[in-house]
């Protein structure tokens, strides 16, 4: 005779969280886990901007306008064998002494040699941390090298892209965060009560995602006072930014809502006389984390398209702030870029971003739905 | 039923178009100061006498110094007659300065939408097709990259090519002899000529997103219990592919003149200014930055309202098209 098996007596089962179980999913997406690598890489560039750019992205140098980039060389061999130690090739500039054009010429036996971890221009963390060393620096404090090339004021690109990664890459978290606030605060009030709150918050939602959104979006940054500090421009303009972009997170956080709230563990709760915000917050919002960090994930990108394009037009943020698209509005004057091609430096890291984030996004998408189809 | 479909769904596009033209309007109002303080600056950046009796004069003139709802109710009923009152930069009634470049808009943006239906149909169906085919990682990769790519960066990118490579400028949409000369069957030949490299442009990443909804839709469909039974009983592949699967995927290519009909009107602002096209666009963006209030403001309802008419030709098209949408 069988007995019955009392599963309480299995103590040593395997348990796996729902977290567990949606890292192991995530896992097995090759492309995602590339692109949160790149997400990661991209936000400590970010975070150590003053660290790892090598000089003060607004340092102008009249002698280095439009320099080429340089390729930098790890082994330097000289008449005595050689050693491991990074070098870039001098370049001299000549001035035609007519046109007053200026040519930069390889200076073939002079080598600018670099060490990492050495003093530069002193500078402070994130604005608080006070520190000199710096990733990779000349060793000759009066060289200058370039990676990425030089600009039309002759500052360094390399470090100017590492501090538009800063501004670019907060810019869609802090926007994401604000949308996210109000999504899921009006989506869940539609979802959550029905009737004609749902239906008075879904016309508004159409009704903002009808609007074309760079035309509202020139409009809005237009009547922003140019004269505001760079810091309360930012926030403007990431205010901006989310008052379009909620409607798309409402419309999932509604959805779900709308869907969990016929659930039994849902009136489950409610007939056990759990209190309205337990019933949201306890039992309802945990289920919905996964889809909205996916959502959320997605729309980082969306946020950074725009800012890129806002202050492109020169409508967003404005120099001295540097975000990518603050360093392309360089790239527009076509004479700029048939000179000095390397001003579009900027928009390969936009491209990398988005990608990124979009592999990211959909992987955890993929990952946070229990009943995705096993892909081949 | 779907007559009646109809008429209620036209009937909510009216308090929509209304707040629209409230919204417009509430967006032009807001910049601190009015164009004549903008005028008044610009005066006194060269140098001139700036006349306060002359400026008060201008401001009654054109009403600028009533409360906002009466700045309104004068627009708006302007507007209802075809008026949209003057622009103060051009000195010239704005609905002078404004139709050609709009038809110009629309041309573009749906010259677009063809395109994108013409690459997005059959390769869409090629990569659900042909799954995971040396094919369709191609198209996917496409695909994304042109998600990922900002339209005014490819639009740069085309001119940097043109310039360096062919030494064209690929930006306009007509060619300098034809620029200022009245319409003519010349000109809309040169506009054709032209208007390639915009459509293009505009196009890669509402085709890219198409054709992803496109793969994903079939590949649903695919599956399905009938496509086998139909398959079983001997119907030729191509004729069972076309006549029930890829007709029910068809609803997002319907539905794209919903969402990617405002998505290429206001994507066309940024690459119309890169290219400099002469559609509305770039003439908006000066609009704004001048304050030039009744011009922007034209500009901005009906960039608005064409996307409100969009969603409505949509929804309409989608009901003819599934009996399920019209019963809801």
């Amino acid at each position: 005779m069988a007995s019955v098996l009392d599963p309480r007596l299995h103590t040593d089962t395997e348990v796996a969280s729902q977290w567990r179980l949606m890292w192991w999913s995530f896992r097995r997406h090759t492309l995602a886990m590339v692109g949160l690598v790149v997400v990661i890489m991209l936000y400590l560039t970010g975070v150590f901007a003053e660290f790892l750019a090598p000089f003060d992205p607004q340092s102008a140098s009249s002698r280095h306008v439009y320099h080429p980039p340089q390729m930098i060389h790890f082994i330097d061999s000289t008449e005595d064998g050689w050693r491991i130690k990074p070098w870039v090739q001098a370049y001299t500039l000549e001035r035609d002494p007519f046109t007053l054009q200026t040519t930069f010429n390889l200076d073939e036996g002079n080598r600018i040699y670099l060490t990492f971890f050495g003093k530069g221009t002193p500078y402070k963390l994130m604005g608080l941390f006070p520190g000199e060393r710096r990733f990779l620096v000349p060793e000759n404090p009066r060289d200058r090298f370039f990676l990425f090339g030089a600009d039309r004021l002759g500052r360094d690109m390399l470090s100017r892209t590492i501090f538009g990664t800063r501004v670019s890459m907060s810019i869609g978290l802090v926007g994401v965060t604000l949308s996210l606030m109000l999504g899921v605060l009006l989506g869940g009030i539609s979802g959550y009560y029905g009737g004609w709150v749902d239906m008075g918050i879904q016309r508004l939602v159409e009704f903002v995602l009808s609007l074309p959104t760079i035309p509202i979006w020139l409009a809005l940054t237009a009547s922003l006072p140019p004269d505001w500090p760079p810091l309360t421009r930012y926030f403007a303009i990431t205010l901006i930014l989310s008052l379009v972009g909620w409607t798309e997170l409402a419309r999932v956080v509604r959805g779900r809502f709308l869907a969990l709230r016929a659930e039994d563990f849902v009136i489950a709760a409610r007939l056990d006389g759990c209190s309205e915000k337990r019933v949201i917050f306890r039992h309802m919002l945990p289920s919905l984390m996964s889809h909205m960090i996916a959502s959320v994930t997605l729309a980082i990108p969306v946020m950074i398209l725009a800012e890129t394009a806002l202050s492109f037009l020169g409508l967003g943020l404005l120099p001295p702030t540097i975000s990518w698209g603050v360093l392309l509005k360089e790239a527009q004057n076509i004479r700029s870029i048939a000179q000095a091609p390397w001003l579009f430096v900027p928009g390969a890291f936009v491209l990398v971003a988005v990608l990124a984030l979009n592999f990211l996004g959909d992987g955890l998408r993929d990952a946070a739905d229990p009943y995705a189809q096993e892909r081949g | 039923m779907l007559l009646t479909y109809i008429v209620k769904r036209i009937i909510w596009t009216i308090p929509f178009l209304f707040a629209v033209s409230l919204v417009s309007f509430a967006l032009i109002q807001a910049p601190p100061g009015d164009y004549l303080t903008t005028f008044a600056a610009t005066l006194a950046q060269s140098g001139d006498m700036v006349d306060e009796q002359r400026l008060e004069a201008l401001r009654t003139r054109y009403g600028l110094d009533q409360p906002f709802i009466v700045q309104y109710w004068k627009w708006i009923s302007g507007v209802l007659q075809g008026d949209f009152g003057i622009s103060f930069e051009w000195q010239q009634p704005v609905s002078h300065l404004i139709w050609e470049r709009m038809a110009l808009s629309v041309c573009l943006a749906l010259s677009t939408l063809l395109f994108t239906w013409a690459i997005a149909f059959p390769i869409g169906i090629y990569s659900a097709v042909r799954k995971y085919s040396i094919g369709d990682y191609i198209v996917t990769t496409i695909g994304f990259l042109g998600l990922a790519l900002p339209n005014f960066l490819l639009a740069l990118v085309l001119m940097y090519v043109g310039v360096v490579y062919f030494g064209a400028n690929v930006g306009g949409l007509f060619s300098q002899e034809y620029q200022m000369a009245p319409w003519s069957w010349a000109k809309v030949v040169d506009l054709l000529e032209h208007i390639w490299i915009p459509v293009v442009i505009l196009g890669t990443s509402s085709s890219a997103a198409l054709i992803r909804i496109m793969r994903a839709n079939l590949l649903d469909e695919l599956n399905k219990p009938y496509v086998t039974t139909a398959r079983a009983k001997g119907l030729s592949e191509f004729k069972l592919l076309i006549k029930y699967p890829v007709r029910l995927a068809l609803n997002p290519f319907v539905s794209t003149i919903g969402w990617a009909f405002p998505q290429l009107i206001s994507g066309a602002v940024i690459t119309a200014f890169v290219l400099s096209l002469p559609t509305a666009g770039p003439l908006l963006l000066q609009a704004l930055l001048a304050q030039d209030m009744y011009l922007a403001g034209a500009f901005i309802l009906l960039l608005c309202t064409l996307t409100v008419v969009g969603m409505l030709v949509s929804d309409i098209l989608l009901a003819l098209l599934d009996p399920r949408i019209r019963y809801q």
